[in-house]
């Protein structure tokens, strides 16, 4: 896994999210999601080739808690957050050309 | 124009990957135009991703994790040097040999690339309901991956659509996390397999809805409720719920090949079973995009390998041909 992705959890989430210049696009996923397994790698890929994002992730199951507080009903879902307000919101795994667009990066 | 290959194989579920081990162990080199991300079941490993617990499959006596399952395909195909690329096969031209296919852009008047014999095994996915609301809400209550989606509604009271194995399946697993499931079916009695509705029908968890369909979805921002029309008496009624699941049967993946080979009315790809061979010859069809009646991850294996040594053969018939 890349180490730029940054693995956040419900008593880091904010401090992190919230102090970033850069947006920060939050991927809510667990191990027993099929789809998820299928766009981490690309998630890892945009980790690397950009610096002017960057890339987070909240395992559900251990992280309830920010899951509820953004509504997250289904995964893979990813969050665009800047200024750490929600900016974009993508449900579902995509290629990685439609990602990039759907999530306005 | 790109070289040309022997095989090219369209799609990476049970039926793909076992038709690229066979043809990778006999050395043609397969290509495996595997499909892109999505989060229904056309998708690169097919419907299995979207499974938790496969326990029919030969082999695993304790039952195994469909993702992982498919993982285990792909590894097995790499193996013996099948080139797997994760990408969508978008227009197919099988009117000449060698037979073309298109990666992206379909427009273009180069195809991407070239092969002497095509296997088609696109699958079939989940059949959703068709109405505005359901699309609107997808993602926020109504669900196509039980699997995916089952753990955020704990506690809950939620649906599940459909009278088939997959909703029995779906109904049973969502009682992990929902307080109460129910399924609604259209008809009075269920299509699912007896062991699938026994067990359904003994748990507590799970209350039948018969002879009605959903013919709205409501709620704002997320599922909270839905509207039912009885499929006798014609009357509605809405019902509260926060989660949606669709199960109601599937259709193959056959967009891209109509006009290129005969298709059955219900879309499914016409085989000349035993063989795998289509209406075209050298190409061959393995998989759900050709079976609308067993439907299962080994019948797909099985028939991934049926096609595999058909298009071997074919290929040797071929150069035999050529050389005499």
């Amino acid at each position: 896994m890349s180490e730029k992705v940054i693995q956040l959890t419900d008593a880091t989430f904010d401090e992190v999210v919230n102090s970033s210049a850069e947006p920060v696009v939050v991927d809510f996923w667990a191990e027993w999601c099929g789809p998820c397994k299928a766009i981490a790698p690309i998630l890892e890929e945009i980790a690397e080739e950009r610096d002017d994002v960057k890339i987070a992730k909240v395992n559900v199951d251990n992280n309830p808690l920010t899951a509820q507080r953004f509504g997250v009903l289904s995964i893979p879902t990813m969050l665009v957050f800047k200024g750490g307000e929600v900016d974009k919101k993508v449900v579902g795994a995509r290629p990685k050309a439609a990602l990039l667009r759907e999530l306005d990066l | 124009m790109p070289d040309v290959r022997d095989v090219v194989i369209i799609g990476s579920g049970p039926a793909g990957l076992t038709a690229a081990i066979y043809t990778a162990r006999a050395a043609l080199e397969p290509l495996v135009l595997e499909g892109e991300p999505s989060s229904t079941s056309d998708q690169p490993g097919g419907q299995l991703m979207l499974t938790t617990d496969v326990e029919n499959f030969p082999g695993f006596p304790e039952g195994i994790m469909g993702p992982e399952l498919m993982m285990n395909f792909r590894a097995q195909a790499e193996r013996f040097g099948a080139t797997i690329d994760t990408v969508k096969a978008s227009k197919v031209d099988f009117s000449e040999r060698p037979f073309k296919v298109w990666v992206g852009d379909p427009d273009t008047s180069e195809p991407t690339h070239l092969a002497n014999s095509v296997i088609v095994a696109t699958g079939a996915k989940a059949l959703m309901l068709d109405l505005p609301n359901e699309q609107r809400l997808l993602g926020h209550g109504v669900s196509t991956c039980a699997t995916c989606d089952g753990f955020f509604f704990r506690d809950q009271e939620i649906v599940v659509v459909g009278g088939g194995d997959s909703a029995m399946e779906e109904a049973n697993f969502l009682t992990r996390f929902a307080k109460k499931v129910t399924v609604l079916h259209r008809r009075e009695e269920l299509r699912a397999s007896q062991i699938m509705q026994d067990r359904a029908f003994a748990n507590e968890r799970i209350e039948f809805r018969w002879n009605a369909q959903v013919v709205d979805v409501l709620g704002d921002v997320s599922v909270e409720g839905i509207v039912i029309e009885d499929t006798v008496t014609g009357e509605r009624e809405e019902m509260a719920t926060s989660g949606l699941f669709v199960a109601i049967g599937h259709q193959p993946n056959t967009e891209i090949l109509r006009g290129q080979i005969d298709l059955k009315e219900n879309g499914y790809v016409v085989t000349q079973a035993p063989s795998s061979a289509t209406s075209v010859e050298g190409v061959f069809a393995c998989g759900d995009v050709q079976d609308d009646y067993y439907r299962q991850a080994i019948t797909a294996a099985g028939s991934g390998c049926t096609a595999a040594i058909d298009a071997e053969r074919w290929l040797e018939a071929q150069e035999d041909g050529e050389s005499a």
